[in-house]
């Protein structure tokens, strides 16, 4: 546990350091006065639509992962023109750093920053703990919500076929290395009689066929942060004998918590070909013809 | 995406607490709508003492993703009067939010008064567009268990 008492030299460990900051380093930052608004902007992204509302990190705004980042008609990210909408509306530039941190594990905070990726945005980071440890921490944490000046944030037509995978491009994978991200139960397909949850639950339950079952949560710590890179290399690499060279697609019911994966392999491992297939368990236990095994 | 509720503002035939409380919410912005319901999060009352420390001994609401648990009491009164009690996390306001109008629309209300509240209510407060329609299926399924478990006390009475 002593990597976790430095942060910098725990984070510079993994393959892509810049993707993620510290809860010091973020703290020194929002000091930092000579920053001009649009250098830096910190965006909270959270399961609970209303824990902003609650108490945010000051000078945090608000991105929701359905009301913003999914389109509301037809099942899919939103397009260029709304996502520039949205980014304008927070003050981001193409040139922005932006920090994200969210509730359970950062969940909808890798997801948020996976929907940026999709449309390039280059600086993209990630707050290692969320808000969970800012808050253990005794950070201070605010109500009020910032002004903030809009930007013109440029049209970009999303890129669906780098880092995301849809049912067909899945059904192709098959027989190539998958990771199935959801609980055990899950995956065993005995954990589906959810009678109570119409619109999420599958016909079907079991794991696409191939799938290893690597549990987003073994890659976390219990309070949120990521583990260090040795042990994400013997969770991945030994363990699961997957390598940085190989083509992998995560899943697991709507592609939030294959987010986290996706994260983990591609910047902290360095995986160089990682996609999150996000119609997941909601679109395959539900299609007819594609195979299933339990 | 609302599932097989329609989003309506008919109120007449809610109780009248419920539906008092639905008229609030119609009359405000979306952004206004999420403050309401962050006030109600807030005033959710706490467990009474018989059930703090005994969340194991209430029913647990699994459509909501965070441990929401609830308990329903039914008097020996001729109205059968129903006392709810819900326990949310304060990480979990929304959900806090829904048992906060639930408690407030139904609590001290009649056995039959609470039965006959349509399954689509919870549609009926103009939040989910604020909330987005997936998240209302909690609200759904508190509301769901709170009349099965009136059901089941009330048709033991009966028996009795």
């Amino acid at each position: 546990m002593t990597t976790q008492t430095d942060p910098q030299t725990k984070l510079s460990a993994y393959a892509h350091p810049e993707r993620l900051v510290s809860t010091d380093w973020l703290a020194e930052q929002l000091g930092d006065q000579s920053r001009s608004e649009g250098d830096l902007v910190v965006l909270e992204s959270n399961e609970d639509v209303l824990l902003y509302d609650t108490g945010h990190i000051p000078g945090a705004l608000k991105l929701d992962w359905h009301l913003d980042l999914n389109d509301q008609l037809s099942r899919d990210y939103v397009d260029g023109e709304q996502f520039a909408r949205v980014m304008g509306e927070r003050g981001i530039r193409r040139d922005t750093t932006v920090v994200i941190y969210g509730d359970k594990s950062n969940w909808w905070a890798t997801y948020a920053l996976w929907v940026m990726t999709l449309f390039g945005h280059e600086d993209v980071r990630i707050l290692d703990g969320g808000r969970a440890k800012w808050v253990a921490e005794g950070r201070e944490m605010t109500t009020e919500i910032r002004d903030v000046t809009p930007t013109d944030y440029p049209v970009i037509e999303r890129d669906d076929r780098t880092i995301r995978a849809f049912q067909q491009d899945v059904v192709e994978h098959l027989g190539k290395p998958m990771v199935d991200v959801r609980s055990p139960g899950e995956f065993s397909g005995e954990l589906l009689s959810m009678p109570d949850y119409p619109q999420e639950g599958a016909m079907r339950g079991g794991h696409i066929p191939g799938a290893k079952s690597v549990p987003w949560g073994r890659a976390a710590n219990e309070d949120g942060t990521f583990k260090t890179r040795e042990e994400l290399e013997a969770l991945y690499q030994q363990e699961q004998g997957l390598a940085p060279t190989d083509d992998v697609v995560a899943y697991c019911r709507i592609g939030e918590r294959s987010s986290h994966t996706w994260f983990v392999l591609t910047h902290l491992l360095g995986f160089e070909r990682v996609r999150n297939y996000d119609g997941s368990w909601t679109e395959w236990g539900n299609s007819v013809g594609v195979p299933v095994e339990r | 995406m609302a599932g097989q509720f329609t989003a309506s503002t008919r109120t007449d035939d809610l109780p009248e607490a419920m539906a008092e409380l639905a008229g609030e919410f119609h009359e405000l912005g979306q952004q206004e709508r999420l403050q309401l319901l962050l006030e109600l999060a807030g005033d959710l009352p706490d467990l009474p003492e018989r059930y703090a420390g005994r969340l194991d001994e209430m029913e647990q609401v699994d459509e909501c993703q965070s441990p929401v648990f609830l308990a329903v009491e039914v008097a020996s009164d001729e109205a059968r009067t129903v006392s709810i009690f819900l326990s949310a996390p304060p990480e979990a306001p929304t959900t806090r939010g829904f048992a906060g109008i639930l408690h407030e629309s139904l609590d001290g209300l009649g056995a039959d008064e609470v039965l006959g509240v349509p399954d689509e209510a919870p549609f009926r407060f103009g939040l989910a567009e604020a909330v987005s329609p997936l998240r209302m299926r909690g609200m759904v399924g508190m509301l769901g268990r709170i009349k099965r478990q009136v059901r089941a006390r009330t048709t033991i009475d009966e028996r009795q």
